[in-house]
């Protein structure tokens, strides 16, 4: 009966409930001009997104590309509070976070076509993305893989003596590998100023998080670490926002590690454009309930509300920026591959 | 002249890098009551405080890992690993992570961390504490992987190892510990340019090993010159990337060649050293076939009487280099004298 008592306190009820939080966002408090921005932000990853996953379609991005269009809010409310100095560390769904952080458009969309302007030259492609100059240290396709090595900078920040502070962004499948759980009691155990995000998206490949672990809310870990979390709503980039202020902060202060898990949902099957089916999984019917969760939607409705913005203006932000995206990918497909001479180059520091 | 001792060598080296850079710091377990590493980091954590000298909960990932990191930040931590075994855990720090980030990045990252691994074996220590897997670590592209057999490169090449840009693994042997040479003022080399070099001159056979290995080489060289057969011994310092230039030089003069190695044989280092000569060789070079002393395919026992049959001893090299001269030739040679 202990285990029925300790499965209902980490139940993510309402925040893993596609038929609530559909309201426009309550923005009050928060500056209008910054929400724009932010909106801004999150149509550029999303169209960007799309362009990429009709690419794939097209047979053009033949990487393996992991879209998390519908997870934009969580990036962009955390970004805010970062700065280039900070040290970001992603992992195989990380176009949002390396948009946020104010990454180049015309460098991720050459790189996802392994072209040699891209991010990481042409040798990374969607998987392993870099843009230290803004912050973005790296992201990688093994699933945990960077966590202890955002630790690791949290530790070089604290030697630093800046207040500069690292973030791991990784998924509720990650919780599952032991690398987290190491991170997470170093970590605590040394007082290292790194945030721990958690884009809790439910699924992990092909499983619901039900099939994975006995409970849904992977905070709980946080907790056994003695960390402090914070669990909002991932599709409200204002909640996001107010709940990662308050942990950079104090990770900032030096008052140790944070962690933040942001409840969303990808539109997208795990890899690939697919929406109708992800992996063998039918998601339909809670898919069109999610898409009703729009985080972009919802800070357009509150802003429209407030006055900040005319009630058309949401199309047209989407019309500019998918002119802006199409520019970029025509420049990207006319950009050269690495030379062959690149595949021996940099094995080694040079 | 004063003597360096193997694991004195590596202490001063720890020294000398915490002393002068302050990037330099230190993370793994027992380090603040470092007993079973031998005398090779004591008082480290007394000299130059614990916020340098990172005593860890048993984490290998993520203190693996967290090295790498902070490596990616402009650090040049070192990594201690007691025991080899323990570092199955930190493979993907080591080879997904460190080995990767440079070249799937397009040269913009570079983990300049250093990986030490102890192989600390006998003693009835059995399957689990006792292995000796630099062989893994060589199959990855991007890593460095020293194996020192001097007391003097036991200290410089950790050094160098540490200095250099990219991730080293770096694994000495508690059994050469105690080996003494004589002293000479630390030098800072570049990783770059060390490689293989001849240890002992000789004409009839090359023996090749790395670490421990090189000590029974030189051994079993002193062995053969009794029985009037000259062996070359070639130490190989660092096993990846391998330039086996010297070997080849070597083997071309002796025409014979043992590879010796302190780990098993299947795809391991001694199998790599004899393809890396045989295929540089032109037809009718070699003598003999080439031979491989290394552990049998079998995991480390405990019993005393079955470890001491599972370890290679200078018996065995020399009977190995023997085998590769053969009867006839050594009776010929008797005759001419």
């Amino acid at each position: 009966m202990a285990s029925e008592i300790l499965r209902a306190r980490y139940r993510l009820a309402e925040l893993a409930d596609p038929s609530r939080f559909r309201e426009p966002l309550d923005i009050r408090g928060a500056d209008p001009q910054r929400l724009l921005a932010q909106l801004r932000q999150m149509v550029l990853i999303r169209v960007a997104e799309e362009k990429i996953g009709d690419m794939v379609t097209a047979g053009a991005v033949r990487c393996p590309a992991h879209l998390g269009i519908g997870q934009e809010a969580v990036a962009v409310g955390i970004s805010e509070h970062l700065r280039p100095t900070d040290r970001v560390f992603g992992a195989h769904r990380s176009h949002s976070h390396y948009f946020a952080l104010g990454g180049d458009l015309d460098a991720i969309l050459a790189e996802v076509l392994g072209k040699v302007t891209g991010c990481s030259r042409g040798m990374g492609g969607s998987m392993h993305l870099f843009d230290q100059p803004r912050g973005f240290y790296g992201s990688v396709p093994i699933v945990a893989g960077t966590v202890p090595l955002a630790v690791g900078a949290a530790l070089a920040a604290k030697m630093d003596g800046n207040g500069d502070i690292a973030v791991a962004y990784f998924g509720d499948g990650a919780a599952e590998e032991g690398a987290v759980h190491e991170s997470l009691n170093l970590a605590s155990l040394f007082g290292w100023p790194v945030l721990f995000v958690v884009e809790n998206n439910l699924f992990s490949s092909h499983l619901h998080v039900s099939l994975r672990q006995p409970a849904e809310s992977v905070a709980r870990f946080a907790q056994a670490h003695c960390i402090d979390a914070e669990v909002v709503d991932g599709n409200d980039v204002v909640a996001v926002s107010r709940a990662a202020k308050r942990l950079v902060d104090a990770a900032r202060a030096g008052k140790g590690p944070g962690f933040l898990e942001a409840v969303t949902y990808r539109w997208r099957g795990h890899v690939g454009p697919r929406e109708d089916i992800d992996v063998g999984v039918n998601r339909s019917v809670d898919l069109a309930s999610w898409k009703k969760r729009d985080p972009v939607r919802r800070l357009a409705d509150a802003l429209v509300a407030a006055g900040a913005m005319r009630p058309d203006e949401l199309d047209g932000v989407y019309g500019e920026t998918r002119e802006r995206v199409e520019a970029a990918w025509r420049r990207a497909e006319a950009a050269p591959y690495p030379a062959d001479a690149e595949l021996l180059r940099c094995v080694y520091a040079e | 002249m004063s003597r360096l001792a193997y694991g004195d060598g590596i202490r001063h080296a720890f020294e000398h890098l915490l002393e002068r850079y302050a990037n330099v710091f230190v993370i793994g377990q027992g380090l603040w009551s470092p007993w079973y590493v031998g005398n090779s980091m004591t008082d480290l954590d007394k000299r130059f405080g614990r916020e340098r000298v990172i005593d860890t909960p048993v984490s290998e990932l993520a203190c693996t890992g967290a090295a790498v990191g902070a490596s990616l930040c402009g650090y040049r931590p070192i990594v201690v690993h007691p025991r080899v075994d323990f570092m199955l855990y930190c493979m993907d720090a080591v080879v997904n992570q460190a080995a990767k980030w440079s070249h799937m990045l397009g040269g913009q990252a570079h983990p300049a961390v250093t990986i030490r691994g102890i192989v600390n074996r006998g003693g009835e220590q059995g399957a689990q504490h006792s292995q000796a897997l630099h062989a893994w670590f060589a199959h990855v592209p991007g890593l460095r992987v020293v194996l020192p057999y001097s007391p003097r490169d036991a200290r410089d090449l950790l050094v160098a190892s540490v200095l250099c840009d990219d991730p080293v693994v770096y694994v000495d042997d508690r059994w050469l510990y105690g080996l003494e040479e004589d002293a000479a003022p630390i030098a800072e080399r570049d990783l770059r340019e060390i490689g293989p070099r001849v240890v002992r001159d000789g004409a009839d056979v090359t023996l090749v090993g790395a670490s421990y290995s090189t000590h029974l080489c030189l051994q079993a060289a002193e062995m053969l010159a009794r029985s009037g057969v000259s062996a070359e011994v070639v130490d190989l310092r660092v096993i990846a990337p391998l330039d086996p230039s010297a070997v080849v030089a070597s083997v071309r003069k002796t025409r014979r060649l043992v590879a010796v190695d302190g780990s098993w044989s299947t795809c391991g280092l001694a199998g790599e050293v004899i393809a890396s000569v045989v295929e540089r060789l032109e037809p009718g070079v070699l003598a003999a076939a080439p031979a491989r002393v290394t552990l049998p395919a079998a995991s480390a026992p405990t019993s005393k009487p079955l470890e001491d049959a599972y370890y290679p001893t200078v018996d065995d090299v020399a009977a190995a280099a023997l085998g590769r001269v053969g009867a006839r030739a050594l009776a010929a040679r008797g005759r001419q004298r």
